[in-house]
């Protein structure tokens, strides 16, 4: 059966699909006479027939053979009729759809029948033109009916494949922040409903030093997630394994690119923080370049390095920097979720304002500047929806 | 989103209008793809016109070059606003995806 007529052949001879039509009565001289009278349709493939003399006998057929679309019923039958039948169709199957032949002027037995969930009804005696019309629009529904089946069921599989997504992006995200009396660290992902790929992680090296990584990957759903944790796995291994942000960004691509079929790629940055002296050494795969925040409220972005987003190309070098962070100053990591957020005019957040929330509020705490991020861009989209998931991590020297 | 192609001294120009993000991201793909016809060898995606590009978007135009790569085809793009420039500066792309100013210099770089 084909679930995806299209409009133009739906109801025509053209239409390839073949419709099993399950007829009850207990007078012999139907079958022959419906043979006889929809013979076209019979030929060009159209309907199948099978015939049943009782309710019983049909419920026999209707549980042998499991691809009957549509019954078509007298009432006044031997054993069960067919107002008890109608009864039974939907314990065999919910979405079988059933017309009933009915004595002329039998309002009583109609409105029974009707109410008992027949789709249609036709008069005796029969009328095969009428008969013909009536099975068209009976199969015609039909069709748009599970057809509307199927999209609800591919929209449950979107929707949990995209629970499964969100779920694993949620549970990458690290849930303990450092926080020393030299410096600390927050952060905070704000998922989109459907859309995204946002995550951060900070990694413990050795000697007091501390790896802040955030990054985007590009696109949304279960294969996306996955890369996802490939790339906070790889992250890991190799940030433990190398000193250089550089490096380890070098070594995440060819591995992130060894398997990518699907070419997918992450835009992240990387940096490794020493509270020992303040240095943070930075390497950027294709990400936003943080904000470097002074005590006064005044930001720049940190001086751009040689990069491309992970897992395109192989044996890409990627260039690294490094900057000492005076106590007070802060650095700012954020997606492009926060930057690219819209308003209902159409206008994005924009660097500009990210730099005035700190313009008129210098940061103190980086739990707080966190807050005043999402606050703002909060304020400025108002009830326009979230398109992206929004991140930001912040890294303050106290 | 829309894409209109024509064929100039030898080379399919492909031109793209509008926004290519999330939601765009596979009409912009299909759109492209169709277009391409398996003796095409020399392609440009002229993006004067393309108002945004999402990651979705940008991944479309990595397939794209790959695919043509993959059949020995040449592919660039051209006439990138400022906006969409920093996209590729930024992801590093226009370190991997040939870019040109306009399609006639994209052309002559090919022949």
């Amino acid at each position: 059966m084909t679930m995806l007529d299209t409009d133009a052949n739906r109801g025509t001879e053209e239409d390839k699909t073949t419709y099993k039509i399950l007829v009850v009565d207990d007078e012999p001289d139907l079958e022959p006479l419906m043979l006889q009278r929809m013979r076209r349709s019979i030929r060009s493939g159209r309907y199948t027939f099978v015939f049943a003399n009782n309710g019983v006998q049909a419920l026999e057929r209707l549980n042998e053979e499991d691809d009957i679309d549509m019954v078509l019923s007298d009432i006044n039958m031997p054993q069960m009729d067919g107002l008890t039948l109608l009864e039974q169709i939907p314990k065999v199957d919910p979405n079988i759809r059933s017309v009933i032949i009915s004595a002329y002027g039998d309002m009583k037995n109609i409105r029974t029948a009707m109410n008992r969930g027949a789709f249609d009804f036709v008069t005796k005696p029969v009328d095969f033109e009428d008969l013909k019309l009536t099975i068209d629009r009976t199969l015609r529904h039909l069709t748009e009916w599970r057809e509307a089946l199927a999209s609800r069921d591919q929209l449950v599989t979107l929707q949990n494949e995209l629970d499964v997504a969100n779920k694993m992006q949620i549970s990458i995200l690290p849930t303990h922040f450092p926080e020393t009396d030299g410096y600390q660290v927050f952060a905070s992902m704000e998922p989109a409903r459907n859309v995204g790929g946002d995550f951060y992680d900070i990694i413990s090296l050795q000697n007091e030093r501390v790896g802040l990584a955030i990054a985007d990957v590009s696109d949304k759903g279960v294969p996306a997630a996955l890369f996802m944790m490939s790339s906070r796995t790889w992250l890991k291994g190799s940030a433990i394994g190398l000193d250089n942000p550089g490096e380890v960004l070098k070594e995440v691509n060819n591995l992130l690119h060894e398997e990518n079929e699907q070419t997918m790629f992450v835009t992240l940055f990387y940096a490794i923080y020493d509270p020992g002296n303040g240095d943070l050494a930075y390497a950027n795969g294709g990400h936003n370049p943080p904000l470097l925040v002074k005590p006064d409220g005044s930001s720049e972005l940190l001086a751009p390095v040689p990069g491309i987003a992970l897992g395109v190309a192989p044996d890409m070098d990627f260039g690294q920097n490094s900057i000492t962070l005076a106590p007070g100053e802060s650095v700012i990591f954020y997606t492009d979720g926060v930057t690219e957020a819209m308003n209902a005019a159409q206008e994005e957040f924009g660097l500009e304002r990210l730099q005035e929330v700190f313009a008129a509020h210098p940061p103190h705490d980086s739990r707080e500047a966190t807050q005043a991020i999402f606050e703002a861009v909060h304020a400025f989209a108002g009830d326009y929806p979230q398109s992206d998931d929004i991140t930001c991590l912040v890294l303050r020297r106290h | 989103m829309e894409i209109n192609s024509e064929r100039e001294s030898g080379a399919l120009v492909l031109k793209t209008e509008g926004r290519v993000d999330g939601s765009t991201a596979a009409l912009f793909q299909d759109g492209i793809k169709s277009s391409i016809a398996p003796d095409d060898d020399k392609v440009v995606l002229d993006l004067e016109n393309l108002d945004y590009i999402s990651s979705a978007g940008l991944r479309i135009i990595l397939l794209i070059a790959k695919d043509l790569k993959q059949q020995n085809s040449q592919f660039a793009i051209c006439s990138l606003s400022d906006s969409v420039m920093e996209i590729f500066t930024m992801s590093g792309f226009n370190q991997i995806i040939t870019i040109h100013d306009s399609p006639a210099a994209a052309i002559a770089a090919m022949s």
